[in-house]
C-alpha cells in the first residue's frame, strides 16, 4: 500500500497499524515508498530484564560478518539504494540498521538505551526495517511523507528547510526529516505517555517485514 | 493541508516532469551498481580497503534531478572500477605470496626467517607460516630449517566454552 493512500487496520492487530500517505508527486518518483505507524501506551524508562536479556541474546547472534555482508541483504540494500536516490550517502548518513550494526561492533554489544529505544533496536536488527519513535500526543492527524513547502522549517532548527526537502509531516507541519533529525518537542521525552512508532518503507522492502517490525515493537513494549 | 495536496507538480522539487522516465532508469541503475559495490565491499573486506563514499551530495534528503542522479550513478561506477582494480592488484600480491609459501614449504632453508600470514595469501584467520631453525641455534648451525605453522588466535567460541566449563566447575 506504499506510495499512495491507504486505509484501515489489519485484522488481529492490537494496536492496529495506521497507514500514512505519500505526496502524489513524491510517490510518482518513488514507487514503493510508504509510511505506517502504531501508537502504544508507555513512558520512557529503564528496560526490564527480559528486554535487556533479549538485547544480549541479539548481540551474541550478531557477528562482524553479519555487519560486513549486511548491505548485500535485500532489505538493508533497499534502504542504501533509497539513500543514494535521495542524495544521502549511506556511508556517512547510516541507514538505521547499519547504524545499529556499527554501534554493535563499536561497543561490543547492543547496549540498552531504555524504552522505547531498546524495542526499536530489537525490531530494526531483526527485520532491517527503518523505524523511529515520536511522542504520539504531540502529533496531529495522519502522518505523511512529503517535500517541504516554501517557508517551512523544522522546529528546533535554525532557518527554513530548503524547498523540496523530504520530510515526515503530520497535518500541521514537518515532524522530522526523512531519515534525519526530529523536530524539537516531538521526540520521545520524559513527559511522553504515548509513543508513536513510525516505519518508513521503501521499494524492495516487503510489507510483511514492515508489519513484523511494527508488531515486534508493539509486542516488546506491550510486554514491558 | 489541501494546499499541500494540490502541489501535485514537480516544480517544487526542481525537477522536470518529462524527465521522469529517465530519472526512473537512473534510479534503477543506481540500485544495480549499489548491489555490485556491496558485493565488492564484502569480497574486499579484510583484504584491501575500498571506498564506497560519494562526495558532495545533499546533507538533507530530497528528490534529485537528472544531473544529480547521473552524478551518483557515475560516482558509483567509478567506485566500482576502483574497487575492482584494488581487488585485482591484491589478488596479484596474494598469488605471489602463495608461490612464495609453496617455495618455502618445499625448501625452508632457501627462505630463512620468512613469515607468510594467512592474510598475505588471502585466507581468513590470523595464522602464519614461519621458516625457522629446528632446535634454535643448533639448527641454525646445522642447517636444519623447517616451516612452523601457527594456527592463530583461539576462536571466541572456544574461549566461551572454556569460561562456561569453568563456571560449571566452580
Amino acid at each position: 500500500m506504499a506510495g499512495a493512500e491507504a486505509t484501515g487496520s489489519r485484522v488481529g492487530w492490537d494496536p492496529a497499524p495506521q497507514q500514512g500517505w505519500v505526496a502524489p508527486h513524491v510517490a510518482a518518483e518513488f514507487p514503493g515508498l510508504g509510511i505506517a505507524w502504531i501508537e502504544v501506551d508507555g513512558r520512557p524508562g529503564k528496560s526490564p530484564d527480559p528486554i535487556r536479556r533479549r538485547l544480549r541474546d541479539l548481540s551474541d547472534r550478531f557477528y562482524g560478518a553479519h555487519a560486513i555482508h549486511m548491505r548485500e541483504r535485500p532489505i538493508p540494500w533497499a534502504y542504501r539504494v533509497f539513500f543514494r536516490q535521495i542524495g544521502l550517502d549511506p556511508d556517512r548518513t547510516r541507514t538505521p540498521v547499519e547504524q545499529l550494526a556499527l554501534d554493535r561492533l563499536y561497543y561490543g554489544a547492543f547496549t540498552s538505551q531504555g524504552l522505547p529505544a531498546d524495542a526499536l533496536t530489537i525490531a530494526i536488527v531483526e527485520t532491517g526495517v527503518a523505524l523511529r519513535a515520536f511522542d504520539a500526543d504531540q502529533l496531529e492527524g495522519r502522518l505523511c511523507i512529503r517535500d517541504s513547502a516554501p517557508g517551512e522549517s523544522l522546529a528546533g532548527r535554525p532557518g527554513e528547510l530548503a524547498q523540496g526537502t523530504l520530510t515526515i509531516a503530520d497535518e500541521r507541519a514537518p515532524v522530522g526529516l526523512l531519515f534525519g533529525a526530529t523536530a524539537e518537542g516531538l521526540g520521545v521525552s520524559r513527559e511522553t505517555r504515548r509513543v508513536a512508532i513510525v516505519s518508513v518503507q521503501v521499494k524492495g522492502v516487503p510489507q510483511i517485514a514492515v508489519d513484523e517490525a511494527l508488531w515486534m515493537v508493539a509486542a516488546t513494549l506491550g510486554a514491558s | 493541508m489541501p494546499a499541500l495536496l494540490e502541489r501535485d507538480t514537480l516544480a517544487g522539487l526542481r525537477t522536470g516532469g518529462d524527465e521522469r522516465l529517465a530519472r526512473a532508469e537512473l534510479r534503477r541503475q543506481i540500485g544495480r551498481l549499489e548491489r555490485e559495490l556491496a558485493g565488492l565491499f564484502g569480497e574486499a573486506f579484510g583484504r584491501v580497503e575500498i571506498g564506497c563514499e560519494i562526495d558532495g551530495l545533499s546533507a538533507e534528503p530530497r528528490v534529485l534531478g537528472l544531473g544529480e542522479l547521473e552524478r551518483v550513478r557515475d560516482d558509483l561506477a567509478t567506485r566500482i572500477g576502483e574497487a575492482r582494480l584494488a581487488l585485482d592488484e591484491r589478488a596479484l600480491v596474494e598469488t605471489r605470496n602463495r608461490e612464495l609459501l609453496r617455495r618455502m614449504l618445499a625448501d625452508p632453508a632457501e627462505l630463512k626467517w620468512v613469515r607468510v600470514s594467512r592474510h598475505d595469501v588471502g585466507e581468513p584467520g590470523c595464522g602464519v607460516w614461519h621458516s625457522r631453525p629446528r632446535f634454535g641455534m643448533l639448527g641454525m648451525l646445522m642447517g636444519w630449517w623447517r616451516v612452523k605453522v601457527s594456527s592463530g588466535c583461539p576462536l571466541s567460541g572456544r574461549l566461551a566454552a572454556v569460561e562456561q566449563e569453568e563456571a560449571q566447575g566452580s
